[in-house]
């Protein structure tokens, strides 16, 4: 596993070949009639080429402002963007490059897959008018050319009869099979990096685990990298390699899937996996993260996740956490929370072991996942 | 933490709810004399019980007729043929009179926050608004149980007087929640009552329906399609699908012996959370077929993977499997469920593209 | 019935703990809106709206305080020693002008005008839109045969050519009533309010809160009055903001056909039918003035209507 997560590089310049993408304290702020909407207050993060990075939160986490504020698909205003935030995608800065050359990009080295495949799709164009005008715009192929294309992304889908399917319209086909159709267009110019945007959401369980599957697939035999975005730890579980949890606009913890989903270490994400219905649970109460979402117009003063953590103390409402590095992982793992500086050490040894006592009961283990 | 389990509960003694062979067609009138062209089969013929004290569920994917039968054994749909008895009270025939008086005892939690209360009522007149169709219009009385409630449900007494959109989302689910309870029902229709809320907002709601339950003796029809949620909230599990219950059974049944292969489908696809088990699940193909023109014989058989695994045997799409007893309190409408086991189930997986699940079998 | 929320102790650390789950108000600290209160704030935001509400605010004081400041009384008035084909161009005593032939004032004209018009637009609308209402509520809420039948009946009435109605009618039953011509466009404006009001209730009576009143036992009279009417008027008050502007203009237009109001009150109308005859003796200040007050009040009007249809739609919650 690489560390490429959390190479660092100057600002200003590019990174490492071997970072595909690179988000640098991306702020992207919506002036609203109450005021100004911190949707993505500060994120950071890098995806290596070919790897997989699922974006977790809640509704009003920020997390698909993330992928849209990358694909630049946000109107400018009400959206305004950070003057000094940075994106690097295969070595070009794209968040403040001309919109005619990010259109050069998008669709074709960068694709994007969303939560509504009906509503993203052209009710009046055939399937194949719609593949093949991507395939024809980017690649400059012919007519023919494209058509071909079209057929073959749809079979690699697994669209039986695609010769057939072209002529389709988007009504004529069920959820699943219209997922799979923008899958399909979406890896019609064999992207670098395919942006998920709550996939699997709309769908119904069993689709869910055919589009998931199929994802997977595909991933691993195009090589792209994957930015998943999703609310479900299960599906983050599941389908990617590394994750960040975002909670109110901010990124509070990253790691591995592994080290996030067995051993967190951000109280919101202990919650998070604290509160899941599992069957060991029955007959008790679940555990809760007590209050709601902070109103972007009132955030708490310093951690936003404060006025809800358990663990919190003054510190917490006086100085806003930066996201600290975790005690004693690879430089990859952080968390936003001042159980890891110095000043919250015994806090951190108590709460961590309240939450594997919790986890314990929860997923019925007798003994430590460690 | 007092933990008399759900679970404890036998179903013994006379049932609160009785549902027997209910259907509910929906009509399709098409072309410009408004004629019936075709007929939504949504629910077509359901039997079960519900025993008061427990929490039965049920649970599929969308168009399985779920929500459709949670509506109907209220009445807030006229159902198409079928019995429902509430508490010994046949409701199917009763006059709107008695209906609006039994309404008090039968209530229902709704899945969307926002939908399911009126963005132009006060809080106030939301939850009242049930006392004062009962017959209490006293506002002074109305106004004590209103704030009651709110107060049931883990919120201020002082909101009364705001409007649905100044509340979070679980915040009006618990609204919701209050406008059920204020009623002093003995039994709740919860219709997928947590789906739309965010993760950190489900537990909490989940947990005020549970201690509303033992606080209440109330008694559940829990609608969902979230198997982990069902599996922790439910006592007994009915599996839905195409207007069908296709499985029944305690939890522990469902869960742990599975017999039916879409339960065992829908079992493997849930994701979890939990990355070292990861493995591969089964994979049904295609979708669910349309309720206007559900398959012959077996609902399930054209994406049944067993069926395909057996070769195809021409019974599945004959004979319509009916919902027999294998172990008591445990059905399953399979022909051929006494040929799974672990091994058929495991073949399957390994066999299985991932790819070419787009569509269903032919029939 | 009190023992189910009784106090128990038990029970009450309960409800601490629930009250704790649930966590603190969602907008701490923000003053209780209502819907109302939302959509103003909306409005307010929306500048043209806003100068429009201005110059129909305007308008309508104009329309109640000024025929009382310039009468205009068509018996009593005194007609001018000498008739004049050349009226008078603006001046500081007539700011308007003089029409020619009888020498009236042109803004006490417009100002009088103002009343009669607005008038009509106004209780034209209220009129189709009552009828509309009534008419789409129970199209909506009943269904079946009586929506069958009376949406066939909205479509035989938008097939007639209505221009030519109103002009048979206004010379049928004509005197060149206010009145009358209040009625005529009145009836002929409630169409395309029933057919919005009939797909609102159609939309709104399948809603959660309305299957939630009717589990509760709400009867069918509180759930039509309390739960759709309220939830439909937004956009049954942009259409009828639209009404208004056309039912002024409609009326200026039969007006200036001399079968609308009868010239001895006057309108913006007909005080412009009047002028026909003096535009090719150049008197532009007498068509012009009641024309800018037709064009500043329709746009106004359809201002207001823009605004509204912003503040009080839903989905823009910014």
């Amino acid at each position: 596993m690489t560390e490429t997560l959390s190479a660092p590089a100057p600002l200003g310049s590019p990174p490492a070949h071997e970072v595909l993408l690179d988000v640098r304290d991306m702020k992207t702020h919506f002036k609203v009639l109450d005021g100004i909407v911190p949707a993505v207050d500060g994120v950071s993060f890098s995806l290596g080429r070919g790897q997989t990075l699922g974006i977790v939160g809640e509704s009003g986490s920020g997390k698909s402002v993330t992928a849209l504020t990358i694909m630049r698909l946000l109107d400018i205003p009400p959206a305004v963007i950070g003057a000094e935030s940075e994106v690097w995608f295969d070595g070009r800065e794209i968040l403040h490059m001309p919109l005619d050359s990010m259109r050069r990009i998008r669709g074709k080295d960068m694709a994007m897959i969303f939560q509504e495949p009906l509503t993203s799709l052209n009710p009046v164009l055939s399937i194949g008018e719609q593949i093949g005008e991507q395939v024809r715009l980017h690649l400059k192929v012919s007519r023919h050319e494209a058509r071909d294309r079209s057929i073959e992304s749809l079979r690699s889908v697994g669209i039986p009869s695609p010769e057939a399917r072209i002529k389709q319209f988007p009504h004529e086909m069920s959820g699943g099979m219209r997922q799979r159709v923008m899958i399909a267009m979406a890896l019609s110019c064999e992207p670098k990096l395919l942006i998920a945007d709550e996939p699997t959401t709309a769908l119904d369980v069993t689709i869910q685990a055919q589009i998931l599957e199929l994802l997977k697939v595909i991933q691993q035999r195009t090589g792209s990298a994957l930015l998943l975005i999703t609310h479900d730890l299960g599906v983050v579980a599941e389908m990617v390699d590394h994750v960040v949890v975002m909670y109110a606009g901010q990124v509070v913890e990253q790691g591995t899937a592994n080290e996030v989903m067995l051993e967190p270490k951000a109280p919101y994400t202990m919650g998070l996996l604290e509160s899941i219905p599992t069957a060991e649970k029955r007959g008790g109460r679940l555990s809760v993260i007590k209050g709601v979402v902070p109103s972007p117009f009132h955030l708490p003063p310093a951690c936003r996740f404060e006025p809800r953590c358990p663990y919190a103390w003054d510190l917490c409402h006086e100085v806003a956490p930066e996201l600290y590095p975790v005690v004693g992982s690879g430089s990859g793992r952080r968390a936003r929370c001042h159980l890891h500086q110095a000043a919250g050490e015994s806090r951190r040894v108590a709460a961590l072991e309240l939450h594997a006592d919790a986890m314990r009961v929860g997923r019925g283990l007798k003994e430590d996942p460690a | 933490m007092t933990a008399e389990t759900p679970q404890s509960i036998s179903p013994a003694g006379a049932p609160l709810l009785h549902v027997k062979g209910l259907k509910k067609h929906f009509p399709i009138h098409g072309g410009i004399l408004k004629r019936q062209v075709a007929t939504v089969y949504a629910v077509d013929g359901v039997d079960f019980d519900v025993f008061p004290g427990e929490v039965f569920s049920l649970v599929g994917e969308s168009g399985c007729g779920k929500t459709t039968l949670g509506r109907s054994v209220l009445r807030l749909t006229e159902p198409t043929a079928g019995e429902v008895q509430f508490d010994g009270t046949d409701i199917i025939g009763l006059p709107v009179d008695e209906l609006r008086r039994l309404r008090r005892q039968m209530q229902i939690i709704f899945q969307d926050p926002f939908g399911s209360l009126n963005p132009r009522m006060p809080i106030s007149d939301i939850i009242g608004e049930g006392l004062l169709a009962q017959g209490l219009t006293d506002r002074k009385a109305r106004d004590k149980k209103v704030e009651d409630a709110l107060e049931t449900v883990g919120l201020r007494r002082e909101y009364t007087r705001r409007y649905p959109h100044e509340f979070s989302g679980g915040q009006r689910q618990r609204i919701g929640v209050a406008r059920a309870l204020a009623l002093e029902p003995k039994f709740i229709v919860c219709d997928e009552p947590v789906s739309a809320l965010d993760v950190s907002i489900q537990s909490q709601v989940l947990n005020l329906l549970l201690d509303l339950r033992r606080d209440f003796n109330l008694t559940y029809l829990f609608i969902s399609h979230n198997l982990s949620v069902i599996q922790y909230f439910s006592d007994r599990v009915g599996v839905m699908y195409l207007g069908k219950i296709m499985e029944v059974g305690t939890v522990d049944d469902l869960y742990r012996n599975a017999r039916h292969p879409y339960t065992i489908a829908l079992l493997s696809a849930i994701p979890d959370p939990d990355p070292r088990r990861r493995q591969k699940r089964l994979v049904l193909k295609g979708d669910v077929p349309s309720p206007v023109a559900p398959p012959p014989g077996c609902r399930f058989s054209t994406r049944c993977w067993l069926r395909e695994q057996l070769g195809n045997p021409e019974r599945c799409t004959t004979e319509e499997p009916e919902l027999r007893v294998i172990s008591t309190g445990h059905r399953v409408a399979c022909h051929f469920e006494d040929r799974i086991t672990a091994t058929t189930v495991a073949d399957r997986v390994a066999a299985q593209s991932v790819i070419d699940t787009a569509i269903a079998a032919p029939v | 019935m009190s023992d189910v929320f009784s106090n128990e102790p038990g029970i009450e650390a309960e409800r601490l703990r629930r009250a704790e789950e649930a966590g603190e108000d969602y907008e701490v600290g923000l003053e209780s809106l209502s819907q109302w209160q939302l959509a103003w704030r909306k409005f307010r935001h929306h500048r043209l709206a806003l100068i429009g509400l201005g110059i129909i605010a305007t308008l309508i004081v104009v329309a109640i305080a000024g025929p009382i400041l310039m009468p205009f009384d068509f018996a009593t008035i005194p007609v001018p020693d000498k008739i004049v084909y050349q009226g008078s161009p603006p001046s500081l005593a007539h700011p308007m002008g003089e029409t020619g032939g009888l020498q009236r004032d042109v803004l006490e004209l417009v100002v009088n005008g103002s009343r009669t018009s607005l008038f009509i637009g106004f209780s034209s609308m209220f009129i189709g839109v009552t009828i509309g209402t009534i008419v789409g509520s129970i199209a909506g809420y009943v269904g079946g045969f009586l929506d069958n039948l009376l949406m066939r009946i909205v479509d035989v009435m938008l097939s007639l050519p209505i221009l030519f109605v109103i002009l048979v009618a206004g010379r049928f039953f004509g005197n060149g009533s206010v009145v009358l011509i209040v009625v005529i466009f009145g009836l002929f404006s409630w169409m395309g309010v029933s057919r919005l009001v009939r797909s609102q209730f159609l939309s709104i009576r399948e809603s959660e809160f309305v299957e939630a009143a009717r589990a509760v036992g709400v009867r069918d009279r509180r759930i039509i009055f309390r739960h759709i009417l309220p939830n439909a008027f937004s956009p049954i008050v942009v259409v009828a903001s639209l009404i208004v502007a056309g039912n002024i203009i409609g009326e200026a237009f039969v007006s200036f056909l001399g079968f609308g109001v009868s010239p001895t009150t006057p309108t913006w109308g007909n005080i412009l039918s009047n002028a026909l005859t003096f535009i090719p003796l150049g008197n532009w200040w007498w068509p012009m003035f009641p024309g800018l007050a037709i064009i500043l009040t329709v746009l106004a009007v359809n201002f207001i209507g823009d605004g509204l249809r912003d503040a009080l739609d839903p989905r823009s919650r910014a």
